[in-house]
């Protein structure tokens, strides 16, 4: 409990500093203009702080759902394909048909997602061993990325690949508080729901027979899960573009602290996740006045070690 | 007397032609048959797993009706295989068999399968032998009225084969329905019961003597018993 306590402080410290830098320039604002500081906080910060915490949270719970239902801890929303079916989705939805509301692209985006999940459940199977979920995600997430370039040099705006760019690597800089909206309500939505299934995937980890014989539905479960998830992780993608190994990551730490149970996890990944990707977030403000970095090439360099680790540490599963 | 258990008409599409079971409290059942005749099914469609044919009772309740807390406290089922993808704590998984936290429970059950030493270490570093017995606990852990279990012998050494044998014996006379699918007829005569399962359907149900008495195991098998043991039998 008091190691919860503390994550959730280190978050609460974390997100009220990502709010308030770079402290010098909201100063000056307060002095000469607070109506302006005011809008500044509330209409930039605030959104960007928002949705470093609700899609940290998001890509943290699915993952660790994913993980539980797929029975393997290679199973999050990125290596699954569900972020790249999301961006496929929501780049239709936006360069193609002509969708413009945050809310609509959200849907897009969920669409995409469940697209590709659905597909994932289709060519891995069930409960999945670690090759088999590998490689259909690796071809779902190919296949997506490439149809969505094709979206892309193909559109009718001669500028979609550049406007795209910085999106499709992931970030949350300049989002408006409806485009937060439009991520973080179906996220929050889907992720409350998420978390109904916390006792269930722990007895789903003895198989889906013993699930089933406590009187819990498998197939129903998968379909909830996979839905739920797709909703949260495409609404969050529309928004923020693909963001990877957070929800790898945060569940495979979170399973440290509840002793490898994998729905108990589903909290503990939330909040790991917005940990994370809060920090990341403050990170890509190290980058030189007048450039970016993405933050998705943040999340990849510190998430490709731990990436390795799990893989090494599961090299028997992918022997046949 | 009333069954504790009553099947009527569990089946599985293409697997187990609809089939009646009663089963009675304070008796040890014994479920043989050839691979892939049907036994897993049979324990399956009683467990209600995967859309089964039927209707099953235990208590007078109805198996498709119970809640999900009472349903653990009127059966667990305990399927043959033994993965476990994660790494729980021994002590861990017995606890899933309960609704609710009851460490007293947990420690008896580890002392009752000698678990002991073992109860810290995660379920996926334990030995297949090991990991029978775990997960052999977690299904008793509810005190449940019925046990279900596939092939809990398997994997086992001759002591926790007699040991494990020796604890379900108690449980039924306790006042359970034990159900057990079994492949080593040497160990039939500790059972109260036989029912041979062979192509999808019941074949033969009566107390080993009389199983063993005539020709039906030969028959269904393709062995024999001689003084020596069993055979693979002659033309």
């Amino acid at each position: 409990m008091i190691r919860w306590t503390l994550l959730l402080g280190a978050l609460v410290l974390l997100a009220v500093t990502a709010l308030l830098l770079p402290f010098g320039a909201l100063d000056d604002l307060l002095h000469t203009d607070p109506h302006l500081a005011r809008m500044v906080l509330i209409e930039l910060r605030l959104p960007r702080v928002l949705l470093a915490v609700g899609y940290g949270a998001t890509l943290g719970l699915t993952g660790a759902a994913l993980q539980a239902l797929f029975a393997n801890p290679l199973a999050s929303p990125d290596l699954t394909g569900g972020s790249s079916g999301a961006a496929l989705g929501a780049v239709a939805g936006g360069y193609w048909l002509g969708l413009s509301h945050p809310l609509a692209l959200a849907a897009a985006g969920a669409g995409g997602a469940l697209l590709a999940l659905a597909l994932l459940l289709a060519l891995a199977g069930r409960r999945s061993d670690t090759a088999a979920l590998l490689l259909a995600g690796l071809a779902i997430s190919l296949a997506a990325g490439a149809a969505t370039s094709l979206l892309l040099a193909l559109a009718p705006s001669p500028f979609a690949f550049y406007d795209s760019f910085t999106w499709l690597m992931g970030s949350l800089v300049d989002r408006s508080v409806p485009q937060a909206a439009a991520a973080l309500i179906p996220a929050t939505i889907a992720g409350a729901l998420l978390l109904r299934h916390v006792r269930s995937l722990d007895l789903l980890a003895l198989g889906e027979d013993v699930a089933a014989a406590a009187g819990y539905r498998p197939s129903a479960m998968r379909l909830k899960i996979v839905s739920l998830s797709a909703v949260a992780v495409g609404a969050c993608v529309a928004v923020c573009g693909a963001v990877g190994f957070i929800g790898l990551i945060a569940p495979v730490i979170a399973r440290r602290f509840t002793g490898g149970h994998p729905g108990r996890a589903l909290l503990p990944a939330a909040l790991l996740g917005a940990l994370l990707m809060t920090g990341a977030d403050l990170l890509t403000r190290l980058a030189p006045p007048g450039r970016d970095i993405p933050l998705g090439v943040i999340t990849a360099i510190a998430g490709t070690p731990l990436f390795l680790w799990v893989v090494t540490r599961m090299r028997w599963r992918l022997t046949p | 007397m009333t069954p504790l258990l009553r099947a009527a008409g569990v089946g599985m599409d293409g697997r187990l032609e609809p089939s009646d079971l009663d089963a009675r409290a304070g008796t040890l059942t014994a479920i043989i048959g050839p691979n892939g005749g049907g036994k897993t099914s049979l324990l399956r469609a009683i467990a209600r797993i995967d859309h089964p044919l039927g209707k099953v009772w235990i208590d007078g309740t109805d198996l498709d009706r119970a809640t999900i807390p009472h349903r653990r406290t009127l059966f667990s089922f305990l399927p043959a295989a033994r993965d476990v993808p994660w790494p729980i704590a021994a002590r861990d998984v017995i606890a899933l068999g309960l609704t609710r936290a009851e460490p007293d429970r947990v420690e008896a059950l580890l002392d009752l399968l000698e678990l002991g030493s073992l109860a810290g270490r995660p379920i996926d570093r334990l030995s297949t032998g090991e990991r029978a017995r775990v997960l052999l606990a977690r299904a008793l852990a509810p005190r449940p009225k019925v046990l279900l279990l596939d092939e809990p012998l398997s994997n086992l050494d001759p002591y926790w084969t007699l040991r494990i044998l020796e604890i379900l014996t108690q449980i039924a006379h306790d006042g359970s329905a034990v159900l057990v699918s079994l492949h080593d007829l040497n160990l039939l005569d500790r059972f109260d019961r036989a029912i041979v399962i062979a192509d999808g359907r019941i074949v033969a149900d009566g107390t080993p003597e009389q199983l063993q008495s005539g020709d039906r195991l030969s028959a269904v098998f393709g062995v024999e018993k001689t003084s020596a043991g069993w055979r693979i039998a002659g033309p």
